[in-house]
């Protein structure tokens, strides 16, 4: 953990940014034809801030998780992830913040289908250098806490979805991350199950996580303290819910 | 902590083999007949050469043999003629290479018949070696009770004999054959010792079938009756007669074998150009045959060397076809586990953790079938001497081998895909369905 702490030091002061971009930019080239997915993003997130990215398919919004989530470097542009540019990191050191720093929930839940539920929590732990019996442990309290308790050994197909996305909730908690990734965290479920996943979250940001989630669905966006709608690929604006 | 985390790997991989456990076992297949295939040839290989090494060093691998042989004959011979053959090796022969080589230890001389033997009422074909006291030294003939010649029983031209433990049962039975008369032609010989067999004519890869000249020698396995070297001149004489094809031919044959034990093993080749040119000097015409065990021994090992050589890539032909059914089917397993490899990646995966995962897999797939192949390979051999009457050996070198090659195998064809799987876009793979 010591390493990680060299490449990512974030203060707790609630104050300081903990992500910073400023005129970042991402093309794709598409055969011939450069496709600008990213253009001049200048954005700002303070630590513990909940955060909600909309706009409409096509706009950015999923490159721009994957940019902050480290799964992917910028074109041109700056990106800080407290005081270190993601843009000048190795292969390597990128794979151990998102290791240790980020924490992912998907759309589409992305569990191991071939390992159960304690298992799948155990995978993030896994390469950071965790015992098995440290992870083990630690998997078994995440699972108690997003209430699985009773559902240790089953494997995700024997789950329901929201059963799912806790799994997943509970993995992207195992390192404990500063920053919670959610890409439409409620976009397969139902609603009943859509919203114990959005109170879950709710909570983690309580506790002081940095929240950010990538939605179209309004309710996520009006329980976040900003919005920031994306227009293909420039922030249209952004605006402050009040609490 | 890499102790540990190989573990974790071991299991990771173990259990997602174990997912698939049909795919697993007929991959593992390949290198399993690959491997038992190495360690079966290389057996069989080295049976094969350590027979023939055993053989050709029991006749001695400091022994120089020079054997009488029936020359080519020079005129024409036809129609009903007698005639009168002189050839062959010859006491002074013996006398020169004692006198004129240096570093030549004992000199041998054998006189071979074929004769009948009788005692009591009881006949059999026996070979009649008439033969030198120190002749145990250079053969692998062992006295196993009585004695041997004496170089008194030499000079005296005794009528004694010892006789090998073949000749015991054939002739003997159950009596006790120290101080018996053996009958041979005419004379009577008492038995004084009995000596252990030597290595059969099929041994020496037939260069021991020429001795007979008296009579066709039909069975090649006969009981041998060694007698005085002196003896056998005095009462045998030097003159045979042959009748073949309603021709006779009377042969002068003095000795049928000299045999030089040369005191050290470098200097036996230097030792045998001596003896060929003092041979050419006296003998004009081709009627002896030098043979050097050691010359054998060495031509045996090249001959085993390419053999082994030819076996060993058929087997790692067949090795190399199981790593590409490996390859095969980790590409395939790459491919189909895209969606969790982007999920590692994402959730803190380093390249070389997937590369590690995915050689773990496939060094699991190849060492287990490794050590399943070298059970079945040695089972191979098992069955091949016990069935097929064949010697095999499993050298420990084989064995090491064919599971180095199984964990190089494993390496080479598990680090393409490992690859391969480590390099994917963590993005694409997560999108992949």
């Amino acid at each position: 953990m010591q390493e990680v702490d060299k490449i990512a030091d974030f203060s707790n002061d609630n104050d300081t940014p903990i992500l910073m971009m400023e005129r970042l930019c991402k093309n794709y080239q598409l055969g011939t034809v450069e496709l600008r997915v990213l253009r001049e993003i200048d954005l700002t997130i303070k630590n513990g801030e909940y955060v909600a990215i909309m706009g409409p398919s096509g706009s950015g919004k999923s490159t721009l998780l994957n940019m902050i989530g480290c799964l992917d470097r910028p074109t041109s542009g700056d990106y800080f992830l407290g005081d270190q540019n993601v843009a000048e990191l190795e292969d390597d050191q990128l794979s151990l913040i998102r290791g240790a720093r980020i924490g992912f929930v998907f759309q589409s839940f992305n569990l191991i289908n071939q390992l159960n539920v304690i298992e799948n929590i155990e995978v993030p732990m896994y390469y950071q250098g965790f015992t098995e019996d440290e992870s083990a442990e630690r998997a078994k309290e995440l699972a108690i806490m997003v209430g699985l308790g009773d559902r240790f050994g089953h494997r995700p197909s024997e789950l329901s979805g929201g059963q799912q996305q806790r799994v997943a909730i509970a993995r992207s908690l195992a390192n404990d991350p500063l920053i919670i990734l959610a890409d439409e965290p409620t976009g397969n479920l139902d609603s009943e199950s859509g919203s114990e996943i959005l109170s879950i979250l709710h909570d983690l940001h309580e506790q002081g996580k940095t929240l950010i989630a990538v939605t179209h669905d309004e309710g996520i966006a009006s329980g976040a303290e900003r919005v920031i709608r994306l227009l293909d690929g420039r922030i249209k604006n952004q605006e402050y819910n009040k609490r | 902590m890499f102790l540990f985390r190989l573990k974790r790997t071991v299991k990771l991989g173990s259990k997602s083999l174990w997912m698939h456990k049909l795919r697993s076992t007929l991959t593992a297949l390949g290198i399993i007949f690959g491997v038992s295939s190495v360690i079966a040839m290389l057996a069989i290989g080295e049976g094969a050469s350590q027979d023939a090494q055993e053989k050709i060093a029991q006749l001695g691998s400091h022994n120089i043999i020079i054997k009488t042989v029936d020359p080519p004959d020079d005129q024409s011979s036809g129609g009903q003629q007698q005639t009168m053959k002189e050839y062959g090796l010859t006491y002074a022969d013996a006398e020169r290479f004692r006198n004129g080589i240096p570093n030549v230890q004992v000199i041998v001389p054998n006189r071979r018949l074929s004769q009948q033997a009788q005692y009591r009422t009881r006949r059999v074909a026996v070979e009649v070696v008439g033969t030198v006291p120190w002749f145990p030294e250079i053969s692998n003939v062992r006295v196993k009770y009585g004695r041997f010649l004496s170089t008194t029983d030499m000079h005296y031209k005794r009528g004694i004999c010892v006789v090998d433990e073949k000749l015991v049962r054939d002739l003997f039975g159950f009596d006790d054959p120290l101080g018996q008369d053996v009958k041979i032609t005419s004379d009577y010989y008492r038995v004084v010792g009995v000596v252990t067999e030597q290595a059969s004519d099929k041994a020496a890869n037939g260069f021991e079938d020429k001795d007979a000249t008296g009579a066709k020698k039909a069975g090649a396995n006969l009981g041998c009756v060694y007698i005085p070297l002196n003896t056998a001149r005095n009462r045998f004489g030097e003159m045979s007669l042959q009748i073949s094809a309603g021709s006779r031919t009377f042969e002068k044959v003095e000795l049928q074998e000299i045999i030089v034990k040369v005191s050290e093993i470098d200097l036996v080749m230097g030792t045998r150009k001596s003896v060929e040119t003092l041979m050419s000097r006296f003998h004009k015409k081709s009627d002896y045959e030098i043979t050097v065990p050691l010359e054998l021994m060495r031509q045996a090992k090249e001959f085993q060397r390419i053999f082994t050589i030819v076996l060993g890539s058929i087997a790692a032909i067949s090795l190399l076809v199981g790593g590409i059914g490996i390859m095969n089917i980790m590409l395939a397993t790459v491919s189909e586990r895209t969606r969790e490899i982007g999920i590692r990646r994402a959730l803190g995966a380093k390249k070389r953790d997937i590369i590690f995962q995915f050689l773990s897999e496939t060094l699991i797939l190849t060492l287990s079938g490794g050590i399943f192949g070298i059970f079945l390979g040695s089972l191979i051999p098992f069955l091949v001497t016990h069935f097929g009457q064949m010697r095999t050996v499993i050298t420990t070198g084989s064995l090491v081998l064919a599971f180095g090659i199984s964990a190089g195998v494993g390496i080479i064809f598990g680090l393409y895909p490992a690859y391969r799987a480590a390099n994917m876009d963590p993005i694409e793979s997560l999108r992949h369905e």
